[in-house]
């Protein structure tokens, strides 16, 4: 027999994806955007701290559709990051391991995420805008 | 840091298909990951036409007809048929099962079947395991105690002792819930996977095993143990329905209580 190095099965590529999965994969990316939003935060602060045109550049920025955007996808981010890392929070206690519990708790965290996400910036526009 | 695309030798490439001859109608298209390591070349995916109304009722059954029937050069793994021996592990339609106790029926449209992923193959649905049973070797799966058993009798245990092994004891080492765990795939080197952890908490939570402490100190390692992140593929795959995220829980939990 030839000595041929043996090949790598697929795993990604053919993999099915359950909804945990996909949550835990979120988890992470959002918890790196997290980080990413925590540094703009501060140039936020930094901004208001300097001087008046520098916060009004910052402010015209985010306050741009791409800025927006950005801003509700952290929204988005935040929430899943909370609600999942709770969910987290169960589970190293030893609570929620059944096959059927997860898929709800999984579900229940993207409701969750995407209700509050939503209502966070429904009251923001209610408020600019009285 | 992970890779997530195959290495050049394992891109699978397009095979050949297998028409049916025998004219019926009810048809089942099985696509099948095939490596020859004989050729040198690449895997590539063959895909059998095979006639369901002369053929069994499950997974494993299609594959024994494909090689009796149509393509006898097909290798794969199978022993017991009954989910007991855990040889027919493999990747159907995107999840890791055992063959033999997979109905046919239970998937709609057409079949495809490739080895457990993220594993060196050694030919088709061969997957080279090595790794797995040296990891499986490593927590010492077996009963420790420096007590002599009682000179007349076994080593008795209570039936509420003897019932903190079930959904343990069932483990056949099949290895369907580390191979399809992401953090498996790109740690095995170090990470022990849900199939061995399960097993060192059976040994845990056996009340006649004298070793706790020493097995929790040799877990007790941020690759060993902890690059377990409750991803649930685990538990969401296993053909048993065990839950070895649960067990992986409860060896991180004993570890913290036992820092008091």
């Amino acid at each position: 027999m030839a000595n041929v190095e043996r090949p790598l099965s697929p795993h990604l590529q053919i993999y099915k994806w359950p909804l945990a999965m996909a949550i835990s994969i979120l988890h992470r990316i959002t918890g790196v955007a997290l980080a990413i939003g925590a540094v703009i935060m501060v140039a936020i602060f930094v901004a208001v701290a300097s001087d008046p045109a520098c916060y009004e550049w910052i402010r015209g920025v985010l306050a741009s559709k791409i800025g927006k955007i950005f801003l509700f996808l952290w929204t988005i981010g935040l929430f899943l990051h909370l609600f999942n890392g709770i969910r987290h929070l169960f589970w190293d206690a030893g609570y929620g391991f059944e096959k059927s519990t997860t898929t709800k708790s999984g579900i229940w965290v993207l409701i969750a995420t995407f209700a509050l996400s939503i209502a966070v910036w429904g009251v923001a526009y209610y408020c600019t805008n009285v | 840091m992970a890779k997530f695309t195959l290495p050049a030798n394992s891109v699978v490439k397009p095979g050949k298909t297998f028409k049916c001859s025998t004219g019926s109608k009810n048809i089942k298209k099985v696509t099948v990951y095939r490596f020859e390591p004989e050729t040198g070349e690449n895997p590539r995916t063959d895909t059998y036409e095979v006639d369901m109304d002369d053929c069994g009722p499950m997974i494993l059954d299609i594959l024994i007809k494909i090689k009796n029937e149509i393509d006898p050069t097909l290798s794969f793994r199978r022993s017991c048929r009954e989910g007991i021996c855990g040889s027919c592990s493999m990747n159907i339609n995107g999840s890791n099962t055992l063959a033999c106790t997979k109905a046919v029926d239970d998937y709609k449209g057409d079949l495809k079947i490739y080895p457990l992923p993220h594993m060196p193959v050694v030919k088709d649905l061969v997957a080279d395991l090595t790794n797995f049973y040296a990891q499986y070797a490593s927590v010492k799966p077996w009963m420790q105690s420096d007590t002599p058993p009682p000179p007349d009798r076994e080593r008795l245990q209570s039936k509420e002792d003897r019932e903190k092994l079930e959904g343990l004891e069932e483990c056949i080492l099949c290895a369907c819930c580390s191979t399809s765990c992401p953090s498996y795939w790109w740690n095995s080197d170090r990470y022990l996977g849900p199939a061995t952890l399960l097993q060192a908490y059976r040994w845990i939570a056996d009340s006649r095993d004298e070793a706790t402490g020493e097995r929790l100190d040799e877990l007790e390692d941020p690759f060993k143990l902890y690059r377990c992140h409750t991803i649930m593929n685990c538990t969401n795959t296993c053909p048993k329905g065990l839950n070895p995220a649960k067990a992986i829980a409860e060896i991180k939990k004993l570890i913290v209580e036992r820092r008091g």
